[in-house]
């Protein structure tokens, strides 16, 4: 592996953890609304308890993302950046509306009404914006017009396969912030809410892998390389799967008997994500963008790219004292129990 | 409207717009720490109340804070492409840097709000100083990258490409130290000012209230009023250095401030009049022989070059002069008010008297003002670098992208701060009348209201 590759992973392990945690977010936001009109639903209860401590986190991970990408690709920042003025700005307006209602609601409570239901709608418009760039990336919807890359919107709205990356971005969505939701509850004591999302997580498991096994059959209309690239990692995707039906056993053993099976699912879904994730991202290498970025040709300065490494490693390890607290505090069993 | 142009303009009011929830959160936590510290060595509840209250406004603008800058943040790579390709090579490092000052602010801020009573004390205070480090620490970063775009260094351009990248040489650019000082100091010096203003509104307003409740606006008045007093004289101090400092490094942005069009010794000193580009100097205003040459390098003969030094095309826009006058009569008024409102606070308080109406009235106007003085200075600095998006590097007309679509950007951008004005307003106003200073002394408990998640 060369350091470029070393780059490619890191951005990797952050989409992985924006994904997980974003799904997390965005999907009790969608939760909370889905049960509006019940006041004391337990699970609005519990979806709403999760989203407190939870935004800012994820909303760092983003910038991150966002920083590391320019830092570690910059050539990968110049090009995405000039493409997504339009889609990336819906996602920060749409961002903003949901962290600032949410600020509101806790300060006022009137505004819990609205809050619900502009997080439930920013919780879909979201991912299913973010989710473009997957189908973007692979080629096919870009045109050079006088010396600069453009989006060729029409190509990308009349796309099928785009939908179905939309489709398998929302349902993932959903289906990993209702195995996480019902852990949750799990820690929490609170069976009704454990069960209703575990319900949710029984049927939308099935779906996703449905639309993940059908990815293959749309994309070669517009990305024929990346179609027999995926063939050729089959094996991890493979493994990917066998993890996803490790995690429904543990899924529908989970009954109010053996919750801790919940945890369990919960483990396998992250697994199951990353090496479904790690196996896309070979697949996908070495292109950033197909045809006209690939890894080694967005690569940031070396120098820069060791210190940019160094910044990285130090920063984490001074603020990892914090976070455990943090977990302390507001995520673990014992937290949850002072609190009350 | 070009592209360059809406997307300056777009830029220019998202910063403008981060910059009021950016300054407030720099000086925000550092208030609450003192009011913490005070509480811890006075003993006294009005303490512990101010910090409580300033930390409930402190949420909710965090959060506009928060969402503000991730939109500045990606809207540098949405908007400024080509500009980020070279931050991406170059200065990378105070960006990434800045994530970590983020976090600690957050999670620390996530502790001190929601978990203050369940902690021991002295790991609250620590809670406190630690989000106003992460607070500092992520202006004193932000300001660091646009130190480099004044004064870059670290890097040679040959054929649009940047090589020989030395990032920590970019990272300590000549312009950091007394930038991020001068940006420190009016952040700390408007936020003080700022809940001087709402102790003085409080007095000014309800001048029947319970004697309890003056004597608490009263000691938030006074503490305000030292720290801003201090911090103004920090910001003229650091001002004046950066005055020295863009003569040295960027005259033609002193030069457009002043309407200096020949370079000259015993340059004068302007104020207000109106520049005019056709007559080439300004008309009007008043003129202080020698005095811009004794600002710009110390010396009354000191040598200051004019705008006719260099090609017309690279002038900044002469309209720059009059932020800069602003920004300097605020900051000499508000140093003076602070200075004159502290004695006869303390001659009055000698005498058991409180401050006269006529002064409160004054000092709700020392905040906003104050706001409106960063608000000046940022204008002034980054107006007067154009044409340039790095000095004498790139240009801002080259940097903007070319994506389509920029128009209802553009407006969507607009609808969005607009509602957030407005929205922020009506909660934080809101809170406040529900939950009005006499309640906090009618419980007699001295625990801090325990802080419910939502419902
Ligand atoms: C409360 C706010 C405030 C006050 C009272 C002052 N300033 Fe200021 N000034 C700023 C807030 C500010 C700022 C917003 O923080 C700026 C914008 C860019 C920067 O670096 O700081 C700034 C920039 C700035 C610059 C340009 C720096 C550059 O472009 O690199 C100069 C020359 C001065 N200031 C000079 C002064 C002087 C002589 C003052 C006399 C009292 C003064 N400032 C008061
Ligand atoms: C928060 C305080 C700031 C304010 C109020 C502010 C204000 C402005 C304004 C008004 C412009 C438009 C100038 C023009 O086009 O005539 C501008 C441009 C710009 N500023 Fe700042 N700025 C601030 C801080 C920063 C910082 C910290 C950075 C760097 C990290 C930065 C980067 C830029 C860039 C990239 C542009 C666009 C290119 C240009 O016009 O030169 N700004 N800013
Ligand atoms: C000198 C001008 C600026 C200052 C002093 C400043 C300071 C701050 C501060 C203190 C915060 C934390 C929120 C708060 O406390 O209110 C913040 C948020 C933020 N700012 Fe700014 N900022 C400035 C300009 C910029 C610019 C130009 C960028 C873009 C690169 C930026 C990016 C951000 C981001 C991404 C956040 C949110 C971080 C998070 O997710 O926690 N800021 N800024």
């Amino acid at each position: 592996m060369n350091m470029a590759d070393v780059g490619m992973v890191i951005l990797l392990a952050l989409i992985f953890i924006y994904a997980m945690t974003g799904s997390i977010d965005f999907g009790a936001g969608f939760w909370a609304m889905v049960y509006l009109r019940d006041e004391n639903a337990q699970a609005a209860v519990v979806a709403n308890r999760y989203l407190s401590p939870l935004w800012e986190v994820t909303n760092v991970f983003l910038v991150l993302f966002a920083v590391a990408l320019v830092g570690i690709f910059p050539k990968a920042a110049l090009v995405y950046g000039n493409l997504l003025l339009l889609p990336g700005s819906l996602i920060l307006i749409c961002l903003t509306l949901r962290t600032v209602m949410m600020v509101y609601a806790h300060v006022v409570n009137r505004f819990r009404r609205a809050l619900r239901i502009v997080s439930g709608i920013t919780g879909i418009l979201i991912p299913a914006l973010l989710v473009n760039v997957f189908p973007l990336s692979n080629g096919g919807f870009i045109t050079m017009t006088s010396g600069d890359w453009q989006i060729n919107f029409h190509t990308f709205v009349g796309s099928w396969n785009v939908y179905h990356f939309v489709l398998l971005g929302l349902f993932s969505e959903l289906f990993i912030s209702a195995v996480f939701l019902s852990d949750y509850a799990r820690l929490s004591g609170d069976q009704e809410a454990f069960l209703q999302y575990r319900k949710h997580a029984l049927w939308l498991g099935p779906i996703t892998i449905v639309f993940a096994i059908l990815i293959p059959f749309t994309l070669p209309v517009h990305a024929l390389w990346m179609g027999n690239s995926i063939q050729m990692q089959k094996w991890w995707f493979i493994f990917s799967g066998i993890l996803f039906l490790l995690m429904m056993y543990f899924l529908i053993t989970s009954t109010l008997n053996k919750m801790r099976n919940m945890r369990l699912a919960a483990i396998a879904l992250a697994l199951q994500y990353l090496f479904a994730l790690w196996a896309y991202g070979k697949a996908h290498y070495p292109y950033l963008l197909y045809p006209i970025l690939t890894v080694q040709n967005s690569f940031t300065d070396p120098t820069m790219f060791k210190n940019v490494m160094i910044v990285l490693i130090i920063g984490i390890a001074l603020l990892l004292p914090g976070f455990v607290w943090f977990w302390r505090l507001f995520l673990s069993r014992r937290a949850f129990f002072e609190s009350e | 409207m070009d592209q360059a142009l809406m997307a300056r303009v777009l830029f220019g009011l998202t910063l403008a717009f981060h910059i009021i929830f950016a300054s407030l959160g720099v000086g925000l936590p550092f208030m609450i720490m003192i009011a913490e510290l005070l509480h811890l060595i006075k003993k006294d509840n009005d303490y512990l109340i101010m910090a409580s209250r300033w930390t409930k406004g402190f949420t909710v603008l965090l959060a506009v804070g928060i969402t503000t800058g991730t939109t500045v943040a990606l809207q540098l790579s949405l908007l400024w492409p080509k500009f980020m390709h070279l931050v991406g090579q170059v200065i990378a490092l105070p960006f990434l840097i800045e994530i970590f000052a983020f976090f600690l602010e957050a999670l620390f801020m996530s502790i001190y709000v929601y978990a203050s009573h369940r902690i021991p004390s002295p790991w609250k205070m620590v809670s406190v100083a630690m989000v106003a480090l992460g607070a500092a620490l992520s202006a004193i970063l932000i300001t660091d990258a646009n130190a480099f775009m004044n004064t870059p260094q670290g890097f040679q351009m040959i054929n649009g490409n940047a090589i020989h990248i030395r990032p920590w040489q970019a990272f300590f650019n000549p312009s950091f130290p007394i930038k991020l000082f001068h940006v420190l100091v009016t952040a700390y010096m408007t936020v003080a000012f700022i809940t001087a203003s709402i102790a003085a509104f409080g007095l000014w307003k309800n001048k029947h209230s319970h004697s309890a409740i003056i004597k608490h606006q009263q000691k938030a008045l006074v503490v305000s009023l030292i720290i801003a007093t201090m911090f103004s004289l920090l910001a003229a101090f650091s001002g004046d250095g950066s005055g020295k400092f863009i003569a040295a490094y960027q005259p033609e942005k002193l030069a457009a401030g002043e309407g200096l069009f020949k370079s000259q010794m015993y340059a004068p000193f302007v104020y207000g009049g109106w520049p005019s580009g056709l007559q080439e100097k300004i008309v009007g205003g008043l003129q202080v022989p020698g005095l811009l040459s004794f600002l710009a390098t110390g010396k009354f003969n000191g040598l200051v070059k004019g705008l006719y030094e260099y090609p017309r095309d690279t002038w900044p826009p002469l309209y720059i002069h009059f932020t800069f006058d602003a920004m300097i009569t605020i900051g000499s008024l508000l140093l003076a008010l602070g200075v004159f409102a502290l004695a006869l606070s303390y001659l009055r308080n000698r005498q058991k008297k409180h401050l006269p109406r006529w002064m409160l009235l004054v000092l709700i106007f020392a905040g906003p003002l104050s706001m409106a003085a960063i608000e000046c200075g940022w204008v002034y600095a980054e107006v007067g670098r154009q044409p340039w998006i790095v000095y004498h590097v790139m240009r801002t007309q080259n940097a903007v992208t070319s994506a389509s679509y920029m128009g209802l950007v553009f407006v969507l951008f607009i609808l969005l701060f607009f509602l957030l004005a407005v929205g922020t307003i009506v909660v934080i106003r809101g809170h406040f009348k529900r939950h009005p200073l006499a309640e906090e002394f009618a419980i007699t408990t001295t625990k801090a209201e325990k802080e419910g998640w939502q419902p």
